[in-house]
């Protein structure tokens, strides 16, 4: 099994890691949205969803673990990649200008990436470890965004999310070696399509329930 | 016309590997905006050594765009401003009088500075001797089309045989990588038949060489084919990273 930590410890090892395990992030957002899209159903709607999702624990536990696995490998290469990328270039240029290539998200992953990660885990202290004994979690989240502190902060985090969503999404396909003439642009168009669902979709949640209230 | 013009250059001067080096302006007067800024540099030059200072040090050869000698990083861009562009082959005509020019080496950890804008790429030399060849054995010449090319094949393999080598996606890039030439090298030789043969091995040798030489890791910037003077794509590093899978997961190399 030596060639596979040569293989997966190379560069392009460790892009492919970040590939899949970012990819997968994608659709786990896809269907963290689509479950989240039950709140609009009111009251009942979400706590039944909710419900069922607990109803399927054996299935869920393996599912968390994955989550948590690949998120440690995409924390732990991702900082690795950082490191590694600063050291390249130990003298820095003293003029800095981009000929076009870079964008906002391919120029702030590390950065947005990192936020994300201290959101997620104020979000699970926030929503998922939380007693719910007295209260649904339709009710935690109703009486959470009537902070409008709160509001405000999950909005912000979502644009974060996509920006970093906005390069990560296409990036992926570049590196799994998926570039081709014909879906490229289509790749492309994708990700910029998906970011912005990924913005108004989680970030429209927040504001509708602060009405709600 | 000729028109001439009047520029402060702020060029980056160090003595030896290990001097600290530092930013010193000169000014360049009388330019003729029909100069190649080589040329430009030349000019300076003659007028420092008059002066009895020592001249700045740049790599230069053909002048004519095609040997990949020239490069520095001209107010934040390899190569300057233009598109599709060497050093040698920027013209003054694209600058304005009066404006101020920082001239920088191409900076990367795997790139040591040796005097003022000169650095020494031999890493992109022990990145070719790592696998950017084919071996054939010496004889007479093959007829021509002995072995035929589909044209998109030889079309796609040409543009990547287009690098010179010059180490611009280098500099460009926000992480110092070398994706970009060594994609191209393996790219080149993989698209074609007499590359075949070794194609899994060299993608696995010149992957491991290109990270054991310090260069950094692909994040997909695209800063590299932005300021590529020959306009090498980032599809060659798709491929290049299909032709390092196929050779990790899909054949003997280990």
């Amino acid at each position: 099994m030596n060639w596979l930590v040569k293989t997966l410890g190379s560069s392009i090892g460790k892009k492919l890691l970040m590939a899949l395990t970012g990819l997968s992030f994608c659709g786990f957002l896809a269907g963290h949205l689509a479950g989240n899209l039950f709140i609009y159903g009111g009251r009942d709607a979400f706590n039944a969803y909710a419900e069922h999702l607990q109803s399927l624990r054996p299935l869920l536990t393996l599912a968390e673990a994955g989550l948590v696995l690949f998120a440690l490998i995409h924390v732990m290469t991702g900082l690795l990649l950082f490191y590694q990328n600063w050291t390249a270039r130990p003298d820095r240029y003293a003029v800095n200008k981009t000929a076009g290539g870079r964008t906002i998200g391919s120029a702030t992953m590390p950065y947005t990436g990192v936020i994300l990660l201290l959101f997620i885990i104020f979000h699970l202290f926030h929503f998922t470890f939380v007693d719910k004994t007295n209260q649904t979690i339709f009710d935690i989240v109703l009486i959470s965004f009537q902070n409008p502190l709160y509001v405000t902060l999950y909005i912000v985090v979502m644009l974060i999310a996509a920006i970093h969503v906005s390069h990560g999404f296409w990036s992926a396909f570049q590196t799994v070696g998926l570039n081709h003439p014909k879906y490229m642009p289509l790749i492309q168009g994708l990700s910029l399509a998906f970011s912005i669902v990924v913005a108004a979709g989680f970030g429209f949640i927040p504001v509708y329930m602060s009405l709600m209230a | 016309m000729t028109k001439t013009i009047n520029i402060t250059l702020k060029i980056w001067r160090q003595k030896t590997a290990q001097d600290k080096g530092g930013f010193e302006t000169c000014h360049a007067s009388g330019i003729s905006t029909d100069m190649s800024f080589l040329e430009m540099l030349d000019v300076v030059n003659e007028q420092l050594t008059l002066d009895g200072k020592e001249p700045v040090s740049f790599d230069s050869d053909c002048r004519e765009g095609i040997c990949g000698q020239c490069g520095a990083v001209v107010n934040g861009r390899p190569h300057g401003p233009e598109k599709a562009t060497t050093l040698c082959q920027l013209h003054m005509r694209h600058f304005k009088d009066g404006d101020v020019l920082a001239i920088e080496p191409f900076r990367a950890k795997a790139f040591k500075v040796v005097r003022d804008l000169i650095v020494d790429r031999s890493p992109l030399d022990k990145l070719i001797q790592a696998g950017g060849y084919v071996s054939t054995n010496t004889g007479g010449a093959p007829d021509a089309n002995s072995v035929p090319i589909p044209k998109d094949i030889a079309d796609k393999a040409m543009d990547a045989a287009a690098c010179i080598g010059c180490g611009a996606c280098v500099a460009a890039c926000p992480n110092a990588a070398a994706m970009l030439f060594v994609s191209a090298k393996i790219s080149h030789l993989a698209l074609l038949p007499q590359g075949k043969p070794e194609a899994a091995k060299r993608a696995m040798s010149m992957v491991c060489t290109m990270d054991e030489l310090g260069f950094g890791n692909c994040t997909n910037e695209r800063e590299c084919e932005a300021e590529c003077p020959k306009e090498i794509s980032i599809v060659n590093i798709a491929r290049m990273n299909r032709e390092f899978f196929k050779s990790a997961f899909f054949s003997a190399v280990m």
